[in-house]
Formats: structure tokens, sequence, C-alpha cells
């Protein structure tokens, strides 16, 4: 099937088959003439440099055009326009509309305002689908397959949502096993732990690294918790360098959506298990196959 | 007075029967009914029932409530029996089915949920995913609604 003129709101909005195609695009392509002519309107309702930056590349790099802002502070935004009605205005300009929001559910709301296809750079803190699918395509690409390989995502599993939108990508293939590593008050919701298909337990890292084919890495945020004396003493639990690492498989890949504070240390950067700046490379690429099969 | 009686009482309109006592006025809130609208309607509240006990049940005279109006009463009222009546005939009974989907009713429990914005053009939306116990979950962030926190919402005031 084709994308063209669809929105992407959600990972599960994807089948393998389409994975699969924009994969083989992203793998290919590094310049084009696909957005000529083509406005992408960039709409970051919340700050976010680096998600924003590489679809602006990914534009240019398809020799197309983008407008947009990348904080509310000084649009119509701050004088107290809506969302809705921002949206239908940058409906009228652009051909693609892509939406960051701190509420969940804005690029739902947006795809259902505008006629042109709105992609979902992230709104609240379950979805973000074109990360997730940067996440798929480096694993594939780096392991040559995603299926029957036991994965580890470690951190904040209760809001952040790269975490939670790489579980439920993981839902479309068959991972071995899926370990779900964080502190007590930052483990999943119901709702993510109903929706997943694969086999999943709640472990600690230390007891089930050496089993692991990738580890999935983010940042447990001080403010998350209610108490900060216990932020104090699980901290350095999940905190990964390369003595932690002699436990893993050399094959193990360490992946974290960036940016890092500490939860890797600097050591892990030049060692084979560093995948993560793979991953931010694999950004632009992706997104450039996304919008031009969005806009095909 | 038999139920019968009670049923039969109106010439052209739509019964609802076999409501859990007390629920008759969540029931006409759900069904947007407030008076205004110039229809006859009657209320008879914690009269007994073979069925249940107690029932309370409405009469809305000559108006013939659609499957869908009336289906989103099942949130507080999953025993309701609905009569169509057309000259003191019942010509239609049937039980009220839950639709799979709830709009514009229910408010999303998430504060981060778009549907919970001033000013935004989204409605709450909900797909019911279980009827018992009942479970709803919210079309735009995925937040589930329970049971407890539906009823809350629909017989709080
Ligand atoms: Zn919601």
């Amino acid at each position: 099937m084709s994308f063209t003129g669809k929105d992407v709101l959600c990972i599960l909005d994807f089948t393998r088959n389409d994975l699969e195609r924009l994969f083989r695009i992203a793998s290919s392509k590094f310049e084009g003439d696909e957005l000529r002519g083509k406005v992408i309107a960039l709409a970051f309702f919340e700050p976010s440099t680096r998600t924003r930056m590489s679809f602006e590349t990914a534009t240019l790099r398809l020799s197309g055009n983008y407008i947009g802002f990348g904080t509310t502070q000084a649009t119509s935004i701050a004088k107290g326009e809506s969302f809705s009605d921002t949206v239908r205005m940058l409906d009228a300009y652009a051909d693609v509309i892509v939406v960051r929001h701190r509420l969940e559910g804005a690029a739902k709301l947006a795809a259902e305002l505008a006629e042109s296809p709105v992609i979902n750079a992230g709104d609240g803190s379950k979805r973000h689908p074109t990360q997730a699918i940067i996440d798929l395509y480096t694993i594939w690409r780096e392991k040559k397959g995603i299926d029957n390989m036991t994965y580890g995502v470690l951190g904040d599993l209760r809001y952040g949502r790269a975490a939670r939108s790489f579980l439920r990508a993981l839902n479309l293939y068959s991972p071995r096993k899926v370990y779900l590593i964080a502190p007590e008050s930052l483990r999943p919701k119901e709702e993510l732990l109903d929706s997943l298909k694969m086999p999943w337990e709640f472990a600690n890292l230390n007891d089930i690294l050496p089993e692991l084919d990738v580890l999935y890495v983010t940042r447990i945020q001080k403010e998350r918790f209610p108490d900060p004396a216990e932020y104090e003493r699980v901290k350095g639990s999940y905190r990964i360098d390369t003595n932690l690492l002699k436990n893993a498989k050399t094959s193990l890949a360490v992946m974290h959506p960036l940016p890092r504070v500490d939860e890797i240390s600097l050591d892990v950067d030049k060692t084979e298990h560093a995948f993560y700046f793979k991953q931010a490379a694999n950004g632009v690429p992706v997104r450039m196959a996304l919008l031009s099969e969005v806009v095909a | 007075m038999s139920e019968e009686l009670v049923v039969r009482r109106i010439s052209n309109g739509t019964v609802i029967d076999h409501i859990p006592a007390g629920r008759a006025l969540k029931v006409l809130k759900i069904l947007g009914i407030t008076g205004e609208e110039g229809l006859m309607v009657s209320l008879v509240m914690n009269t007994s029932s073979k069925k249940l006990g107690r029932k309370d049940i409405v009469k809305v005279e000559g108006k013939e409530l659609s499957k869908e109006e009336v289906d989103k009463i099942a949130l507080v009222a999953p025993t309701a029996t609905i009569n169509i009546v057309r000259n003191y005939d019942v010509a239609n009974k049937r039980r009220v089915e839950l639709p799979r989907r709830i709009e514009g009713i229910l408010k999303c429990v998430n504060p981060k949920c778009i549907t919970n914005a001033p000013r935004e053009a989204a409605r709450p939306v909900f797909t019911v995913i279980s009827e018992k116990p009942l479970k709803l979950v919210c079309e735009y962030c995925g937040e589930y609604l329970t049971e407890d926190e539906v009823i809350a919402q629909l017989t709080g005031t």
C-alpha cells in the first residue's frame, strides 16, 4: 500500500509491510526532488530542537520548503489563538503539517481538522511514531531484522514518550521477549501493558543483561519522583557504563532516543554497543522516506 | 396498577422501562431531554418490578427515539427496555445495547488529553472495550475510563 495523503498519527497505523517499504526507501535515499514546490508546515507547539531540525533537513534534502515555528512564544497562540484555529490556518498554507504538542491526541485532532496529511512529531507522553520508525529502522539495518531477539527497555516507561512508542512498535514484530526495567513508580500504566502482544516481564538489569540483544535506554527524570530521596536511591541502577556492559553479549545494541544526560556513560560511546548516534543519524533519511511517501 | 398499564398509557412515542430505580433523571440527562423541547415526558420512579424489585420508567410522548439516541443510556441503565408505542400498541420492544462508541457524554480522566483543553474542537469519544465490567478507552489519548468513573461522572451533579 502507499501512504499518499495519509496521516501518520501512531506507530500502530503501520503494518510490517509498510515499514519494510519505508526502510528500503530510507536506506537508498539521500537526495531528491520529491518535495519540489511543496510547503511543509512544522508546527512545534512544544520545543524540540532535534526532531524539528531533522524534519527541516529532510525537507531541504528533498528540495522542499518549510514554514512554521519552534515555540509558541512569538506566535498568535501566545495571544490566545486555539490550536484548532492554528491548524486550520496552516492547512490553507501547507501540503503537509508536522505537529508536536504537549497534549495527548493533538495530532489526531489536527488530522480531523486539516485536509492536508498530518504527521505526529510527538504529542503528549505516549505517541512519537517517527521516533519509533527510526528506532525500528536502526535495528533492522544494523541487526538485519527485528524478530526473535531479546529486548530490554529501561528508564521512564510511564511518562517517557520514546520508550512507550518503542514498546508499542514492537507489537508489530515478534520479539523473543521484552524485559521492562523501571523503578516501581515509573512502570507503564495498564493501558500500555494490556496492549503488549509479546512475552514480557519486569526485571532488574543485572539479572537479564547477558540475555539481551537490544537495550533501549531512556532518561529517568528527577522531577517524576514524588520523593527526591527515592530518586537518589534508584538512579545508580539505571546507569550504563563499560564496566556493567562486561556482562553483556558483545553484539548488544545500546539505544537511546537522545538527548541523554548521564544515563549512558561517555566511555560507552566508542564501543560497538553504541547505537544511539546511528539512531540519531537515521532521523533524517527516515523522515525523508516518510515525507516523500506522504506527498507522493 | 399493573406494569402493562403504565407502559400502555401513551398513544404514540417511546417508553423506556426497567431503568434501575433512581436513575430516570440521569437517563433524561443522557438523552438530552430538558423539558424545553416541548415534548410531553412522564417519569415513574421507584415503582415495583418483578425483575428488579424497584425500577424507574420514562415515557416520551409523540416521539420515537432512534436506536442511536437511546442506546447511550445503557451506560447507567443496562437493564432498560425500549418500547416504541404506536396507537396505544407496543410496535417494537427491545433491550438497550451498549454502543461500540460513546461520543460527547463522558469526559476523559487524563488532564493532558486534548479533549480537556478549553476552546479546542475535540469532543471526547470513547470506544467500549469491555461491557462487564464496563471499560472504555479514549480515542484521543488512549487512557482507560472505568465503570466506577463512568458512574461517578453520570450520577454526579
Ligand atoms: Zn483522552
